[in-house]
């Protein structure tokens, strides 16, 4: 089978200091990879590489593209990059604020990609607003609301159905959970899960939360200052780390 | 405009301290080489270095840097401001190039060679031998929903046009139909999409004409321009189609029925008449005998 992402040795520096480095591994259509590790390890330096919003210094990030099959995001030209930007890929930032547009309405944020790709229904891009805001559990009648007036959960949600409306074959999100209470974030925890199971999304998800990954994903990478020191099926790793920071990692979450 | 460019001499002996149209030669060869990149790339925004002018910004600066690049000894210039010959505005930046150039002026649409105007596109339409030059205030369409420029060039450069449906979307869902009723963006010859300056849509269609159009903002920097016969199509959604129309009405003073009007309060008591917005048009047809509603044969 065709991996629908391959990352070849990734490396990023800034001046002398590491990002990331020498980071392999390929995702399959229909999978779910979380990166885990502590503050400061390499997750968002990896995740904005292979999202093109960050250039490697070295690497491939090879991506399934619908006309040529795998092709190098790094090298190809920024247009076509752009292009699988708003199409193929979805970006979830910690920050709802990075993610929407906050001067835009809750259906003029959730439209805005099908706009992008030549929509011009006014009805029918509306309708399809509203079934995804259902979707994740914001009342319709929010719809011309701005963002700036919803709360913390409800602007994440509704930056996740804003990604998820053109209906992408990857999906990135960098601590889609995090500076959120902690109920807020069990509830987005369940509906992602749920979203995760009915579409079938394919997805690579940072995070420095266990439980995240636990829920979520399929497979885990664990980063130490840029390096992946240990991947594999995330029970696994989780029940029976092998390294030893793994080991120190798992262990300081049943501390708590 | 066939006369060579170049127009070193001083014309009007009054004002000899003047180069011809107040710019020097390097500036306007400057601007017109904007110019041309602009005819050639049709609703793409030029950068140029704008001149501190002798008048404020909102005066219109682009627009008179534009018309100082493309004047001629021979040109008859006509000024217009929301349709008007007679606006402070309009004066004076007639009175400039007047002074300046030492140009012919007239308020007749058809007998200027030179327009350069504010908010409005005459009714009269241009011809091949015209120059309509735009005063723009803020020339990205894109503005509105996306403040950073490095952002907004990008859009350009890759077509990435969405943003610009956002905000016909938002109009919709907030007032249940498009509501923008000036600068209504257009796609020009299929490619740029481009603010036509604060002109009502309703003169949206006329900017598919025969005149070089020319748009000039200078607090912004920018010149962009639509050549002669290019197609020009107002966004819109498929469910929601681009409607021109303006209010109901003839003119009050010359019964024309399809030209813009303006809404004027005439008593304390709220009376109110809808005039033809280009007073060159309602009155020359005035002239030519038609009579509205609170029309009088000798109102012109
Ligand atoms: N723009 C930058 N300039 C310089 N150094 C940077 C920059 N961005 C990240 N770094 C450094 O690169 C390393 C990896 O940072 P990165 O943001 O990828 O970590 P992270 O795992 O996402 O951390 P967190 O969990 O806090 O978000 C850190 O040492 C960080 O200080
Ligand atoms: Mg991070």
């Amino acid at each position: 089978m065709t991996p629908l992402l391959s990352v070849k040795n990734i490396a990023k520096t800034y001046g002398r200091q590491i990002g990331c480095a020498d980071v392999s591994f390929d995702l399959f259509p229909g999978e779910v990879m979380g990166i885990v590790g502590e503050s400061g390890s390499g997750k968002s330096t990896l995740l904005n590489c292979l999202a093109g919003h960050l250039a490697p210094d070295r690497g491939e990030v090879l991506f399934d593209t619908r006309a040529e099959g795998l092709r190098d995001t790094v090298t190809m030209s920024e247009p076509a990059r752009r292009m699988l930007a708003r199409t193929d890929w979805a970006f979830v930032h910690q920050n709802p604020r990075d993610g929407l547009r906050m001067g835009v309405s809750a259906g003029g944020n959730v439209g805005e990609r099908l706009m992008a790709v030549g929509a011009r229904h006014y009805g029918e891009i509306r309708e399809t607003a509203l079934d995804w805001l259902d979707q994740v559990e914001i009342d319709g009648a929010r719809v011309d609301d701005r963002p700036s007036t919803f709360s913390g959960g409800m602007q994440q949600r509704l930056q996740i159905a804003r990604n998820l409306v053109t209906g992408p074959r990857l999906v990135f999100m960098d601590e889609p959970t995090g500076g959120l209470d902690v109920s807020v974030q069990a509830r987005l925890l369940d509906l992602l899960r749920g979203l995760v199971r009915r579409l079938g999304l394919s997805a690579i998800i940072v995070t420095h939360d266990l439980a995240v990954v636990r829920l979520l994903a399929d497979r885990l990478m664990v980063m130490k200052s840029g390096h992946v020191v240990e991947s594999g099926l995330t029970d696994q790793v989780l029940d029976d780390p092998q390294h030893a920071y793994t080991q120190l990692l798992v262990s300081s979450v049943l501390q708590v | 405009m066939t006369e060579p460019l170049e127009t070193h001499h001083k014309v009007n002996p009054r004002n000899a301290e003047y180069n011809f149209a107040y710019l020097d030669e390097d500036t306007k060869r400057m601007i017109r080489r904007a110019i041309l990149k602009g005819l050639a790339i049709p609703g793409y925004q030029v950068p140029f270095a704008s001149r501190e002018m002798p008048m404020p910004y909102g005066w219109g600066t682009g627009g008179v840097q534009v018309s100082a690049a493309v004047l001629t000894p021979d040109d008859t210039m006509k000024v217009i401001d929301q349709g008007a010959d007679d606006t402070t505005n309009a004066v004076s930046i007639r009175r400039f190039f007047e002074k300046t150039a030492g140009v012919a002026v007239t308020e007749a649409t058809a007998e200027a060679s030179v327009i350069q105007t504010r908010h409005r596109i005459p009714e009269t339409p241009l011809t091949e031998d015209q120059i309509l030059v735009y005063q723009v205030p803020i020339p990205e369409p894109l503005r509105f929903l996306e403040p950073r420029e490095s952002e907004t060039r990008k859009m350009h450069e890759l077509e990435e046009y969405g943003l610009m449906h956002v905000k016909l979307y938002e109009d919709i869902a907030r007032h249940g139909r498009i509501a923008t009723s000036y600068a209504y963006p257009v796609k020009v010859e299929g490619r740029y999409i481009m603010d036509p300056s604060p002109i009502p849509k309703f003169d949206n269609p006329k900017m598919e004409m025969a005149a070089i159009q020319l748009f000039g903002a200078g607090r912004e920097q920018r010149i962009y321009a639509v050549p002669p016969y290019s197609q020009v199509v107002s966004l819109d959604f498929d469910d929601h189609p681009f409607d021109p129309s303006k209010a109901d009405h003839p003119c009050d003073l010359c019964g024309a029925e399809h030209s813009y009007l303006d809404e004027v309060i005439v008593d304390d008591a709220g009376g109110r008449m809808f005039v033809c917005s280009d007073t060159d048009f309602c009155a020359a047809r005035r002239a030519q005998g038609h009579v509205g509603r609170l029309g009088t044969e000798d109102a012109a």
